[in-house]
């Protein structure tokens, strides 16, 4: 409930049945469900204005190309940046952190630099980094989670040693996809600054469940994906400081961002079109646009609350559960909970889960290094969002219990 | 629960909590590991081939009930068979998980037709086999140096 508002009304997809049980969903750290504002706003567009952007004289080209500047401008006012063209539209989180490790990275990282990442990073803000360095001859370093379940976060202490002035750039997510940490941004920007390092932050899990604004953040770079705050697919976000922007090099090349072409050379447009080669997502940004509005709707601080309260409630409910490990936090935590069985694989509760209509997520979440750390082959995580409810926590208990039954008998 | 019911079948459930043949072997001249990256289920199947014929089998590896319980199975069934004869019960079990139809006279391996109503799943049930595969087809090795289990 948002004011009172039962905002379940406002996503056609939950109204449905999975076998013979109303849908749980609980997979929203991997994607999230759509209002009918979002989905409306994506079919006006294919209805009513589609048509290329940008270097059309028509009629309909004109509103494409206002309505995808306005969506621009619309991320802008969301994350508080200084301006329009700090944004530069991709297709996802994983797509964001590419540009900067192949843009960037060509342009400054140097033989014997240090990119400093964190042991809790999904794969796709790892594995460009480890690309990168290779190219570069740049090595990694990576900040430890501490605790036998990573209970602790992020080894803070162990900054002052890693965080060195050979530390180039300092990537990591806001929030944890598997362990539900909210990583203390703001000052690990100013600690990276102290030593020089451009920081990039993995805003995925948070863009769409806390406030969030660049500017008192700090950061340099921050890379979100649309779908996982009530957007469509396809459509992302790279947030970067404009004079960083600026003398990057582009990395795709094509129509659409060059200002001269000539047969020998040519000349790229400054930012954001510099980084977007080839016509755009123009109706995903729209949708995108639509989403933005229906958070702010709701209200972000709102959001933030109900889910941390879900999680609390979820955390404190599978905690009596026999031969259950939680990972992460016992107390705050974001909206979240990643859990092992003793008696059942993570794939087996999901299969299990699912004949009761729960949709769970069971694997490594792309975190494979930190699973191994933990020991653990892989994990339940139950993630949750804004038409959550503590009901469907019951459900998910009840569903639990019967599955450890099951295995124990 | 009765899809469940099928699917995790007390032959499953017993194999998954005493697997067969478990462990690397030390004799074994054959080796492969396998893995399903997308949900980390790992294998690796360790053989002694006397000439043509499996003389022993073990496996090792960790994953859900299903993947596990079919590879210890699998181990039972093995042990004995030539390579073409393992190809060949291979292609049935595959049928059965695949289509859910078993016939009679494989009783043991039947007990994963349930698979077949959960696509998803096939994979996992699917993982030692595959892997056994790769280790008859593999080039032998001398024993005890390709028994490094999961890595």
């Amino acid at each position: 409930m948002f004011a009172g508002r039962d905002v379940r009304t406002d996503f056609p997809v939950l109204h449905q049945k999975v076998g013979a049980h109303p849908l749980v969903y609980l997979d929203n750290a991997a994607t999230s469900h759509k209002p009918q504002v979002v989905i409306d706003a994506v079919s006006r567009f294919y209805e009513r204005d589609n048509s290329n952007v940008h270097r059309g004289l028509h009629a309909l080209s004109m509103r494409a190309t206002d309505g995808y500047e306005a969506a621009r401008a619309r991320v802008a006012r969301f994350i508080n940046a200084a301006s329009p063209a700090e944004i530069i539209f991709t297709r996802g989180t994983t797509e964001s952190v590419n540009l900067v490790a192949q843009s960037w990275a060509a342009a400054n990282l140097r033989r014997g630099d240090v990119i400093l990442l964190t042991e809790m990073e999904h794969h796709s803000n790892m594995v460009p980094w480890q690309v990168a360095a290779e190219r570069a001859g740049a090595t990694l370093r990576y900040v430890p989670v501490v605790g036998d379940n990573a209970e602790h976060g992020l080894d803070l202490d162990a900054l002052d040693r890693l965080l060195t002035p050979e530390v180039k750039l300092f990537a990591f997510t806001h929030i944890s996809n598997t362990l539900g940490v909210i990583t203390p941004a703001a000052e690990l920007c100013r600690r990276a600054r102290a030593v020089g390092a451009v920081t990039v932050v993995d805003a995925a899990q948070s863009i769409g469940h806390e406030p969030l604004d660049v500017q008192s953040l700090g950061c340099d770079f921050l890379a979100f994906s649309g779908h996982k705050m009530a957007g469509p697919t396809g459509i992302g976000v790279l947030y970067g400081r404009r004079a960083l922007l600026d003398a990057m090099p582009p990395w795709q090349t094509g129509g659409g961002m060059i200002s001269v072409v000539e047969f020998g050379s040519s000349r790229w447009k400054p930012s954001p079109e510099r980084f977007e080669a080839g016509t755009p997502n123009v109706a995903d940004a729209i949708g995108l646009h639509a989403a933005m509005d229906y958070l702010d709707g709701l209200g972000r601080p709102e959001i933030s609350l109900h889910d941390h309260a879900l999680a609390e409630t979820a955390y404190a409910a599978l905690a009596e559960l026999p031969g259950i490990r939680l990972l992460g936090p016992a107390g705050r935590r974001a909206g979240l909970v990643s859990f092992a069985l003793q008696d059942a694989h993570a794939h087996d509760v999901v299969t299990f889960a699912d004949q009761d209509g729960v949709a769970l997520r069971g694997g490594h979440h792309c975190n494979q290094p930190l699973m191994r750390k933990l020991g653990l082959p892989s994990s339940v995580r139950a993630s949750f969002y804004v038409y959550n409810t503590p009901q469907e926590i019951d459900v998910l208990v009840r569903s639990l219990r019967r599955i450890i039954q099951f295995f124990r008998a | 629960m009765s899809d469940l019911t099928e699917l995790y079948q007390q032959v499953i459930l017993d194999h998954n909590r005493r697997p067969r043949n478990r462990g690397r072997l030390p004799v074994a001249n054959r080796v492969a590991h396998g893995d399903n990256p997308t949900c980390g289920d790992q294998c690796s199947v360790f053989l002694r081939m006397d000439g043509d014929r499996i003389a022993e089998i073990n496996f090792d590896g960790q994953g859900c009930a299903i993947s596990q319980a079919s590879a210890s199975l699998m181990t039972t069934q093995l042990k004995g068979k030539t390579a073409v004869e393992a190809q060949q019960l291979y292609d049935q079990f595959h049928r059965i998980v695949t289509t859910g139809e078993a016939p009679e006279e494989i009783s043991d391996l039947a007990a994963f037709a349930g698979v077949h109503a959960f696509p998803a799943r096939i994979k996992c049930a699917t993982l030692g086999w595959h892997t056994a595969l790769e280790a008859i087809r593999s080039p032998a090795v001398a024993p005890g140096t390709g028994g490094v289990g999961i890595p």
